[in-house]
């Protein structure tokens, strides 16, 4: 939340210059593009006549019935109260998502057939390859936040290194070298365990920073009062400063889950059966890319959204101790 | 003097790069005694009783607490300072914890006291600086004055030899002062060994048994409260004490 100010303004959708400027943008806007081949000019048949010949009238008229819709919308979802809000203006942005897939004609057929597979067999791979590797991840940033902080020479050096390294390299290129590098070296190592080790890598190098930069946010004299008590490190870093650094990590680290989550679908090339992997394979035997493609993306979104109501449950326990 | 020695400094300097902040320090406190250090800013005050539980090190000279040496390489730094309470200007109270948990934490993580028991103490401390009520709020919604006393309980609850206040009461509104103070003059009264740094000098008067003056560094002068502020000897304790006694 901004600073929430105890004197009420009036509500901003319902000043008449914002209403007549948001009026007037719509009509410009949809004057600008031809609608006249849209399924919207095919309703606006009685008032128009023949859409493709309308002209200028056409284009006026449809315009300026997109305006009302859409202006009338915005000055009554002002009246709602603010959850209400929230909710009708979901929901109207999904409908004209969902209008937007709808141009594509897709099979719902095909997609019912093989949803079931690609979510018992690509969803929990995608799951848990993404599960194992943020647990690894936030085990190296802790460690890598504490080594960065401290002051041995060789925390300091190798953590730096590492951060240096697994931050510059595009994750595509970790992938190969971990899965076709280390053989070299006499490690074979499988598929899975391969992007496992890749994703961890990198996005604890990233969430290392995080954390550093969380732990170094809390005053000193949070230390000070712990260690004048006795506490020694560990335990003053677990129980005092980590606790108190979370809720400046968790926002960041959520993108980080959440951006994980869909990275994980680079193990794909080297094989790993995950959602991204299966979306691709499944639609090229009989070409319906796009049907499998678009389920997919569904599927990370809808995986994404949780990760997100996660996020702000842990945000809102966390928040307690500044509530006045 | 009899009494046993809790806190012996002797011939103590340190450096801050090549600042030098504190200059040949010797400063005794036995047991039962209150002391209270005014100065200057800037005149090593803070340095000095954070040098006694080893918040900061001192680079020459020897500091002992409770029989043992503070010096670099000691590994029982921790249960020196668990036996020296700390009372900050700013509180320091531990902010995701209630008030009652930063008082049970020290002695349930630090010396592996049962939870109940810890519990007990806590609330017994709470009520000494009657704030009992107080006990399940967040830090952030109690007073500065509260806080303080949270703070004060909560380095009693480690049942310290020693207490050391760095200017508890500067941060606070005039009319919360006082209740600090209190606080202050309750734990004198029932024999606790206390440094105090502060420039509250009617509580000084008050309460100590010596009153330590400090300057650039170095402890100018130092007597009963009725010698330092009757006849102060040296020109700069008379400079500080009028500039300070005169509003
Ligand atoms: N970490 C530090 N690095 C360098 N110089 C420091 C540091 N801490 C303190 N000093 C210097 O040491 C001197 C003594 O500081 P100290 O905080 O002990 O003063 P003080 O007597 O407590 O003053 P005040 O009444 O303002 O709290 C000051 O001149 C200060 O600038
Ligand atoms: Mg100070």
């Amino acid at each position: 939340m901004l600073y929430p100010d105890t004197v009420e303004a009036e509500v901003l959708v319902h000043k008449p210059w914002f209403v007549a400027t948001l009026f007037g943008i719509v009509l410009l806007v949809f004057m600008a593009f031809n609608m006249s081949g849209t399924g919207f000019a095919e309703l606006m048949r009685p008032v128009i006549g023949e859409p493709s010949t309308s002209g200028l009238y056409g284009r006026f008229a449809i315009g300026f019935a997109i305006a009302v819709i859409f202006t009338l919308n915005v000055v009554l979802i002002g009246f709602a109260p603010l959850k209400l809000q929230i909710g009708i203006v979901w929901l109207e942005l999904l409908l004209l998502f969902i209008a937007f897939f709808e141009t594509f004609h897709l099979s719902l057929p095909f997609i019912r057939e093989k949803l079931p597979f690609l979510i018992s067999q690509g969803v929990v791979t995608t799951l848990y390859v993404s599960a194992i590797s943020i647990v690894i991840a936030s085990v190296i940033a802790v460690a890598g936040a504490v080594a960065k902080l401290s002051n041995n020479g060789f925390a300091y050096a190798i953590a730096s290194f590492y951060t240096s390294f697994f931050r510059g390299l595009p994750l595509l290129m970790q992938v190969y070298l971990i899965y076709l590098g280390l053989p070299q070296l006499g490690f074979v190592i499988n598929a899975v365990p391969a992007g496992i080790l890749a994703l961890s890598l990198c996005y604890g190098a990233y969430m290392t920073e995080i954390f550093r930069s969380g732990i170094q946010s809390i005053d000193r004299g949070q230390w000070e009062a712990s260690r004048s008590m006795g506490f020694g490190f560990a335990l003053t870093m677990r129980r005092i400063i980590l606790p108190q650094a979370l809720p400046v990590i968790i926002p960041p680290t959520g993108n980080q889950f959440i951006s994980m989550l869909k990275d994980s679908s680079l193990v794909s090339v080297i094989g790993v059966w995950e959602l991204m992997f299966l979306a691709r394979t499944l639609g090229q035997k009989t070409f319906q890319h796009m049907e499998m493609l678009i389920s997919a993306a569904m599927i990370y979104w809808v995986l994404s959204i949780c990760l997100e109501l996660i996020q702000s449950r842990i945000e809102r326990h966390y928040a307690r101790s500044k509530v006045r | 003097m009899s009494a046993e020695v809790i806190i012996e400094a002797r011939a103590v300097s340190k450096w801050y790069g090549q600042f030098h902040a504190l200059k040949d320090i010797n400063l005794t406190v036995h047991k039962g005694e209150r002391i209270v250090i005014c100065g200057p800013s800037g005149s090593g005050k803070s340095t000095l009783i954070r040098c006694f539980n080893r918040l900061e090190a001192h680079q020459e000279g020897e500091i002992v607490v409770n029989g043992v040496a503070l010096h670099g390489r000691m590994s029982n730094v921790a249960a020196v300072r668990s036996n020296v309470g700390m009372v900050f200007q700013h509180f320091n109270l531990f902010p995701h914890m209630t008030v009652l948990m930063n008082c049970m934490a020290g002695p349930m993580w630090v010396k592996g006291v049962p939870a109940a028991e810890a519990r007990q103490t806590a609330l017994q401390f709470l009520e000494r600086v009657r704030i009992p009520e107080q006990a399940n709020k967040f830090p952030v919604q109690l007073s500065g004055g509260q806080q303080q006393r949270v703070a004060i309980a909560r380095s009693l609850c480690m049942k310290p030899d020693v207490m050391l206040f760095d200017e508890p009461t500067s941060a606070l509104d005039p009319e919360m002062v006082s209740e600090v103070l209190d606080t202050m003059t309750g734990l004198a009264r029932d024999g606790m060994t206390m440094v105090c740094v502060t420039h509250e000098m009617g509580f000084a008067r008050a309460v100590a048994d010596r009153v330590i003056f400090m300057d650039a560094g170095q402890i100018v002068e130092e007597g009963t409260p009725d010698a330092f502020f009757r006849n102060p000897r040296h020109d700069r304790t008379k400079v500080f004490l009028s500039q300070i006694l005169k509003h």
